[in-house]
């Protein structure tokens, strides 16, 4: 892991991986959408509608994945003081928002023909609404600093309390749900799920982890070159 | 555990000295739950309905108005430089400014939340649970926002910051100090509510100190 | 083809779902490669800089009149590289 702490060594791995993590994505979401959207069958209830789970679910799970891969890095970064971690966490953030926002509108969508309502307070819907804000204070902590760096230590043990909390919070809005809401509506995971629905799934959730990886990358290179113009003007101004 | 009354004392001290802080809190308290019965009207059933959800969400705002200021003062004067070099375990006396934290600010919201329970006719069946419910849930709050209190020393507009990284860790001990009082009001069991109160105190006082002190040492780095 | 785009007459949420969808993630794509670029750019303009200044003392360019200048420069050059190591390591 330490051959990597190099950043150049580093960006020498990150490029040889990107063409292929940015040919994946392509490849990938093509696959997902011909799939999603013409050849998987329509749910005997739920009709179209269920085309939208084949987004809503894996962007769900990456918010999760995301969130944990953040808490992972953070754990990295204060146990071994790794700065490549560091860079992974903050590119990591905005990508994770992103799919968090991307599973609260398509919850939203899918919820209107479901519900009959834009929201409804369930459980799902409220822990992803949670986990945004958890996201948002972390970038907002992330970039409140002067020094680069302390806003990364910050950041990194914001992080690892969040996830310890994550289950806890889960946990309570279960609780919360159950206590307020009878089980009559329908629920996010809907009916049995048909074999021919899983392709779609797995695909678009593939190609989003490979959408995540491109754009990590792409955000810690730039991370990286913006540190060496920081240390450019830096001697310059010692010098 | 001389450190951990050392700094208790100190702040306690200090805070007698410089008053105001749990008066402001308390005063806070107060204006915010008198304003609710203006914002959704006086009938008493609709207040009686909302009152534990009231009660405890202007608590959450009102235990946060006040953590900004709990490490930020040491910090400007240097005094948490020598805190952090102390030989005693940093998170012992964490654990200490955050109880002194507590018992200018959480305990007077304690003694004011029956009174304003029944300006919101809460049922009189609730009042017992309500106290033991944020005599467990505001030393959490406590705990939980020192970590955050931390985390913002330096930062650019910390005390906004500050509360959109707290409040939604906030809401686990909402949920269940809402329903413990709702519960008790119902006439149901709120002794799993209360239990569950006390697992996150627990939880709470055994980790934050510890992620504190962490970001403490950060801070004067 | 009508029938597709129809969606079983759930046209008004599939449809909007999958354009945020992707419209978000091209969204954070593009903003991620403008960074980048401009990073970059940067970089590339500081270490251009750099470069050029010391090689002004062969008598390449207007920067030939100042030689007593461009000695302590040459050495922070020099030493740039090494900074440049330490801080992002």
């Amino acid at each position: 892991m330490h051959r990597f702490a190099n950043p150049n060594r580093f960006l020498k791995l990150a490029n040889a991986i990107l063409p292929w993590a940015a040919g994946l994505t392509v490849i990938l979401t093509l696959a997902g959408l011909y799939y999603a959207l013409v050849a998987s069958p329509e749910d005997y209830q739920q009709g179209a509608t269920v085309r939208i789970m084949y987004v809503h679910v894996p962007a769900a799970w990456m918010a999760l994945f995301v969130y944990t891969a953040i808490a992972v890095a953070s754990a990295v970064a204060l146990i071994w003081k790794h700065p490549v971690s560091d860079l992974f966490a903050k590119a990591s953030a905005p990508v994770g928002a992103a799919f968090t926002f991307i599973a609260l509108v398509t919850g939203a969508l899918w919820g209107k023909p479901m519900w009959g309502t834009w929201w409804v307070w369930d459980a799902r819907l409220t822990s992803m609404l949670i986990l945004f804000f958890l996201y948002l204070g972390h970038m907002a902590l992330m970039n409140a600093f002067d020094d680069p760096q302390r806003g990364y230590k910050a950041a990194a043990v914001l992080a690892l309390v969040g996830v310890v909390n994550v289950p806890i919070i889960k946990f309570s809005v279960d609780w919360w749900n159950t206590l307020h809401q009878p089980a009559s509506v329908a629920r996010m995971d809907g009916p049995a799920i048909d074999p021919a629905m899983l392709t779609p799934l797995f695909l678009m959730a593939f190609a989003f982890k490979a959408y995540y990886i491109t754009v990590a990358l792409l955000r810690m290179r730039g991370e990286i070159a913006e540190a060496k113009v920081r240390a450019i003007s830096m001697s310059q101004v010692h010098g | 555990m001389s450190g951990f009354l050392a700094v208790v004392r100190r702040d306690l001290r200090l805070a007698l000295r410089q008053g105001s802080d749990s008066m402001m809190v308390v005063t806070f308290f107060v204006l915010t739950v008198v304003l609710f019965p203006f914002g959704i009207g006086p009938e008493p059933g609709i207040l009686e309905r909302v009152a534990a959800g009231v009660l405890w969400v202007t608590a959450l705002l009102a235990s946060m108005l006040s953590l900004d200021r709990l490490f930020q003062t040491d910090y400007e004067d240097g005094s948490l430089d020598l805190i952090t070099r102390s030989p005693q375990p940093l998170s012992v006396l964490v654990l200490g400014k955050v109880a002194a934290h507590w018992l200018t600010t959480g305990l007077p919201l304690l003694a004011a939340a029956p009174l304003l329970a029944v300006l919101l006719n809460m049922n009189a069946d609730g009042f017992g649970v309500l106290v033991v419910a944020f005599a467990l849930g505001t030393p959490t709050l406590s705990l939980i926002g020192a970590v955050g209190a931390a985390l913002v020393l330096g930062a650019r507009r910390g005390g906004v910051l500050l509360s959109l990284l707290v409040l939604p860790l906030y809401i686990p001990v909402l949920v269940f100090g809402v329903s413990a009082v709702d519960a008790a009001i119902m006439d149901l069991p709120f002794k799993a509510q209360l239990l569950i109160l006390g697992g996150f105190l627990l939880g709470a006082a055994a980790l934050c100190p510890w992620a504190t002190a962490a970001a403490l040492r950060q801070a004067v780095e | 083809m009508q029938e597709f785009l129809d969606m079983g007459g759930y046209a008004g949420f599939v449809w909007p779902s999958y354009i945020i969808t992707f419209g978000l993630l091209a969204l954070v794509f593009a903003l991620t490669w403008r960074l980048l670029k401009t990073s970059e750019r940067r970089l590339e303009a500081l270490q251009a800089a750099r470069g050029r200044r010391p090689r002004g003392k062969r008598g390449a360019g207007p920067a030939a009149p100042a030689q007593s200048q461009s000695q302590p420069q040459a050495r922070e050059t020099e030493k740039a590289p090494a900074g440049a190591a330490g801080e992002s390591r």
